[in-house]
């Protein structure tokens, strides 16, 4: 995969409304831009009306369009691709399907999308399968039915409750991008002050869209990195949570074993199981569960049983799994519990993305409780580490626990697609019959793992559980067998760093400042780095993406710098951790807790005041 | 599980070489020798046969197997024993629990293994008390039970097990006493048999904590008297002399001796546990004494699908006409472009 990339901000995005020119969608654009400006958005607009004023209605040739840009930078063409369409109709997506990013967002109309529009379009049954969208982030939205449901007190007409549709949308908007509804709201108070109820119905219906999409966790990719030096091979795009389950397909089928995920829907993890449930053709069990703690130990049970075994879920899932991963600890099984992270705490910020369940996923369980922990950096590197989650997980019996974050889950990019025949094969330590009479805990002497005896092989029955046991399995209360206990499973989980790459400079191996940041950050952080370097900076960056064994270097690394920085989007959960694994060093910080990622500015502007203080 | 070699094991086969724990005159080993029977008459191979247990005195039961066994924790056996079950259906799986580990802390996994039908086995002891932390009350104790944590008496109203298995879909649900270990056998046999969730209640005694909770109608001088074994086809019929029964009174079960008011066999309702509708098992699940004699026995088995078999089926349907049959065709799927 590429290694020099760049990020583009959040902020930065190209929206277009698409639609029938009945359907009011200059109105709609221009209502937007208009918020936007008002929140501080440099933005570029471009109206789009068709040729004909009366083109015939559902067409192609009908299609209006307004594309907003809004960013922090420069303005660009009006040619630019849009991040986001919403299409009123299956003409606008005819019209703009060329047009769309890479993995961007389409709302669309499911009501409007009748076979006889279709056909108008000229599809044949399914614009988004035909135009090749279906790897996008689709939002279908039953715009039609929820504008009639919504205004069926107001005795309108039906014509014009339908022309409320373009608010709905709109309001969706609105709620994706966070955006203030208070404009568009005076607006309509204005504009139709003497005919109140028509005012009164576009505002429900401005409403009734934003609370629709605040319901479904209505969710846009807006975290995207685009390699600048593109490889040779084969590419497709991808998402964070797509590319963790197909992690976890490839690992399955690298060790042999067949795969199993019980998990609970939680945003935004749900794409994982959604996902591995569609994989029945690849033989994928998937047991959607009770709830967060049947996630975990029904994948607990298939470990047990011989299955590779993930469970994914959120923050406060984590929470409710902790005690079962203690278990798994104990029990010494094989099992992945994927946290994609999102802001907190409680239910906190469902939808946005925050890097603050470091220290739960960590130390967050009762008792000496180590596992590996492993953090995804970039939305199709998710892959590669679930890939070695589920290796690491199965090789060194031992739960691992991998993060991700809202913003790699949902944001997609354009990824190599990698040949089977190029990852290695996995080896999970079978029991066998050299191995009667089967010791539950006897280790492999140079990693430390316990060898897995799975039921249904003859002479090897044996007992595990959550008590403290002797190596034979048997439940022991000795003082000294406790402690034996405790420090050789913290012990099998430090000798995971053998097996981990060294943590990778980019930039100087030596020089001012050190950039330091984990998981999905790392977008952000490269690229302000590199802006910093092409200024004449002395200053790198490492990107931590195992953080529990921490690679063996960065004692080395770290040492050639004169300050070192840690940014996160927490507030310093990683710098005490570096703190009390790597004391000798001083961490300052760079920290943003408001559910959206770091700008580039924020982290330019802190470094070079850095910089400048030296 | 009928994979059946009669007599390959004996009950001696299946214990292991734990020394058994549990206090000197505790129900708890009773009911390990009847399963162990019950095992041996089965006849399945040791190695395909899984105990899973929660957190409580009944739970330490799988280290006394020499089968597969995992000891997990509180309440969540349900949700292991079905990850087990959906894993390797191949398995014999045995779900041993309490009324505190399945009803109070784990009812949320021990409705939904039932309503989805998954094939396990699940053998709860229900000795209503909380025994390994040393005697508070439980969901099943009686209401106005005095004990360490209601010392003026419960004001909680029990849950009844048949009452919850039935209203959670159950389809199969039986009763027995630790100590009769003929029954029992015969019990964990047919519960074994049964494809899908089977739960047996068993009325077990903690000689420490609630000793005799169960002997006003379990005692063996009053047994035959309040308790009534239910019998598939035969007609329900109970008592020392065999002159009590059980008939139909509107919609309500009634007691009645037989010989008085021309009341013969022939007006006694005949078992049926197979019967889908639950009207009948119901009523039967809920008999209580002193109205009632309890009943004992399989009060209801109904085949249905279960849920570790629709599962396979499912994979095996989509595989046989999929267009992606190993990783590499999925990471080639959809709209992909090359870069020369």
């Amino acid at each position: 995969m590429g290694t020099k990339t760049h990020a583009i901000e959040r902020e930065e995005v190209v929206i277009r409304f698409s639609g029938d020119s009945g359907d009011g969608m200059q109105l709609t654009g221009m209502l937007f831009s208009d918020t936007a400006a008002l929140f501080g958005n440099d933005l570029s607009t471009f109206p789009d009306y068709p040729a004909e004023i009366r083109a015939p209605q559902g067409t192609v040739g009908g299609v209006s369009g307004f594309q907003v840009h809004l960013g922090h930078s420069e303005i660009n063409t009006p040619g630019d691709f849009s991040d986001v369409l919403v299409a009123m109709n299956p003409a606008a997506i005819k019209a703009n399907a060329k047009w769309i990013k890479p993995g961007g967002t389409v709302i669309y109309d499911e009501g409007n999308f009748t076979e006889k529009n279709i056909e108008k379009a000229g599809y044949e049954k399914d614009p988004i399968k035909e135009e090749k969208l279906e790897d996008y982030n689709i939002i279908a939205a039953p715009i039609s039915s929820m504008v009639k449901e919504a205004l069926k007190d107001f005795g309108l007409d039906p014509k014009s409750v339908l022309r409320t549709k373009n608010m709905f949308a709109l309001g969706m908007v609105y709620w994706l991008f966070n955006r203030d509804l208070k404009y568009t709201e005076d607006y309509f108070d204005k504009k139709f002050s003497n005919k109140p109820e028509i005012a009164e119905a576009n505002k429900v219906a401005l409403r009734a869209g934003y609370y629709y999409a605040e319901t479904i966790e209505a969710l846009t990719p807006v975290y995207k990195i685009l390699p600048a030096d593109i490889a040779k091979g084969t590419y497709r795009n991808i998402n964070g949570n797509t590319a963790t389950a197909w992690g976890f397909i490839a690992a399955a089928e690298k060790a042999g074993l067949e795969l199993f995920i019980g998990s609970y829907p939680i945003t935004p993890a749900t794409g994982i199981l959604e996902e591995l449930a569609a994989r029945k053709d690849l033989g994928v069990k998937s047991f959607q569960a009770e709830d967060e703690i049947a996630g975990i130990c029904t994948s607990l049970g298939a470990s047990f049983a011989g299955d590779l075994a993930v469970t994914s879920t959120s923050g406060p899932g984590l929470a409710l799994k902790s005690e079962a991963i203690g278990l798994a600890v104990m029990a010494e099984l094989p099992i992945v519990i994927v946290n994609v992270q999102r802001g907190g705490p409680s239910t906190g910020l469902p939808t946005k993305t925050e890097q603050a369940d470091l220290m739960q996923a960590l130390y967050g369980r009762n008792g000496e409780c180590p596992v590996v922990v492993i953090a995804s950096s970039s939305p199709s590197d998710c892959f590669h580490f679930a890939f070695e989650a589920a290796r690491i997980a199965l090789e060194h019996m031992t739960p691992v626990l991998l993060l991700s974050d809202s913003y790699l889950a949902n944001g997609t990019e354009p990824w190599r697609i990698p040949k089977m025949e190029d990852l290695p094969k996995i080896n999970p330590p079978f029991a066998d019959k050299t191995n009667v009479p089967f010791l539950p805990y006897k280790r492999n002497e140079e990693n430390l793992a316990r060898s897995w005896a799975i039921p249904g092989t003859p002479g090897l029955e044996h007992r595990i559980g959550g008590l403290e046991k002797t190596v034979k399995g048997t439940v022991s209360y000795v003082p000294e067998n406790h402690e034996i206990m405790v420090n050789l499973r913290a012990e099998k989980v430090e000798k995971v760093v053998e097996e981990i790459p060294d943590l990778k400079v980019f930039g100087a191996g030596s020089g001012d400042v050190l950039v330091v940041g984990w998981g999905g950050s790392y977008g952000y952080l490269i690229t302000a780095v590199r802006e910093l370097q092409a200024e004449g900076h002395k200053v790198s960056l490492v990107n931590f993406n195992f953080i529990n064994p921490l690679p063996k270097n960065v004692k080395d690394i770290f040492k050639k710098f004169k300050k070192i920085v840690v940014c996160e989007l927490n507030l310093g959960q990683f710098a005490d951790y570096l703190r009390i694994k790597h004391q000798e060093f001083t961490y300052e910080q760079i920290n943003k807790v408001q559910g959206i990622p770091f700008t580039i500015n924020d982290i330019k502007e802190k470094c070079i005041k850095m910089l400048e203080d030296m | 599980m009928e994979e059946t070699l009669v007599n390959k094991y004996t009950p001696k086969d299946f214990k292991s070489d734990q020394e058994v724990r549990w206090c000197p005159g505790c129900g708890d080993h009773a009911i390990l020798s009847s399963v162990q029977r019950a095992l041996a008459e089965l006849g399945i191979s040791k190695e395909k046969i899984a105990f899973i247990s929660g957190i409580g005195c009944s739970s330490r039961f799988p280290y006394y197997m020499d089968t597969y066994g995992f000891h997990s924790i509180h309440g969540r056996a349900s949700a292991i024993a079905t990850g087990v079950k959906t894993a390797n259906p191949e398995l014999s799986v045995w779900q041993i629990t309490g009324d505190g580990d399945a009803l109070a802390i784990g009812g949320n996994h021990f409705i939904h293994a039932i309503r989805r039908n998954i094939d396990i086995n699940i053998i709860l002891f229900n000795n209503e008390i909380y025994g390994l932390t040393k005697g508070q009350y439980s969901p099943t104790s009686t209401k106005g039970l005095v004990t360490k944590t209601s010392p003026f008496g419960t004001v909680e109203e029990p849950f009844s097990v048949g009452e919850l298995v039935i209203g959670a879909k159950g389809k199969f649900f039986a009763r027995t006493v630790d100590t009769n270990i003929s029954l029992s056998t015969q019990i964990y046999t047919e519960a074994a048999k049964h494809n899908g969730t089977s739960v047996v209640e068993v009325l077990q005694n903690c000689v420490i904590f609630n000793d005799g909770i169960h002997d006003t109608v379990a005692a063996k001088e009053v047994r035959d008297d309040r308790t009534i074994i239910l019998k598939q086809g035969q007609p329900m019929i109970f008592g020392k002399d065999n002159d009590k029964g059980l008939v139909l009174e509107g919609l309500k079960l009634k007691v009645v001796k037989l010989g008085e008011n021309g009341i013969t066999e022939k007006n006694l309702i005949i078992h049926d546990a197979e019967e889908p509708n639950p009207g009948i098992q119901y009523m039967l699940a809920n008999m209580r004494y002193p109205e009632y004699p309890v009943a004992l026995g399989v009060i209801r088995a109904v085949p249905g699908l279960t849920y570790d078999k629709s599962v396979r089926d499912q994979v095996r349907e989509i595989k046989k006409t999929a267009k992606i049959k190993c990783m590499d065709d999925l990471l080639m799927s959809g709209s992909t472009w090359k870069v020369e």
